[in-house]
């Protein structure tokens, strides 16, 4: 058994792939159409190819989903993080495409980490991740 | 007993001094505010985060937002929204009109 996949809760697929894509930089890997209107879309990191993927799904309007999301947007907690080499570069170059920080840079006890919005309803967190 | 701005625009009243003096009893609580000091404007997550490796208090989110209740209903804790966001802000005037009480008179 292993872990492949983690899934971003959207509303939008044009959207959630903007961002993802143009601005985080990651590259499409799968996009199936399984139903009308339905895909089954995948992104990786192209530092990463074989690595997890990240599954756009659609359940932005979920009543658990929704629940979920504002009740975590509140206390700025993010719903899941991604590896970067440096937090400081990785802010910068995210502000000045306009990327809107709620955690900025935060270094201790060996991790670096900060929190932005990701347009499409989520907070994602960046991180400096020491060696286990 | 009512605390009031020092003054002239001591006429609002800023919170119950008890309420004041039991939010600063707590260590944890006046950890929160030694951290907003440095970094004002935090969410839940962030303070939490600073918190358990700052000062390896490792209270759930649960407490913590408890205690933040706390610090609040004494107005040493303000909250800012933007957008779906929220934020906390130290608030030194419960404790700048506690210091005048007595060092302000001579």
């Amino acid at each position: 058994m292993r872990i492949y996949i983690s899934s971003i809760p959207i509303g939008n697929y044009d959207k959630a792939l903007t961002f993802y894509t143009e601005v985080l930089g990651f590259v499409k890997k799968r996009d199936n159409e399984m139903a009308h209107g339905i895909r089954f879309i995948t992104l990786v990191s192209p530092e990463d190819p074989d690595g997890p993927e990240l599954l756009l799904e659609p359940n932005a309007n979920y009543r658990g989903i929704k629940a979920l999301r504002d009740a975590l947007a509140e206390d700025g907690i993010p719903i899941t993080s991604f590896a970067v080499e440096d937090v400081q570069k990785e802010y910068e170059r995210l502000q000045a495409l306009g990327v809107k920080f709620t955690q900025k840079p935060m270094s201790a006890g060996g991790w670096k980490s900060a929190v932005f919005d990701d347009t499409n309803g989520n907070l994602i967190e960046i991180a400096e991740v020491p060696e286990p | 007993m009512l605390l009031r701005a020092p003054g002239p625009t001591g006429k609002r009243i800023l919170a119950c001094v008890d309420l004041i003096f039991k939010a600063l009893a707590d260590p944890t609580r006046r950890k929160i505010l030694d951290e907003l000091s440095e970094n004002d404007g935090q969410t839940l997550f962030e303070l939490c985060q600073r918190l358990v490796v700052i000062h390896q208090i490792g209270s759930t989110r649960q407490a913590i937002s408890q205690h933040l209740a706390i610090l609040e209903e004494a107005e040493l804790v303000r909250v800012k929204r933007k957008g779906r966001y929220k934020f906390h802000y130290i608030n030194i005037a419960p404790l700048q009109a506690i210091g005048q009480r007595w060092t302000g008179k001579k």
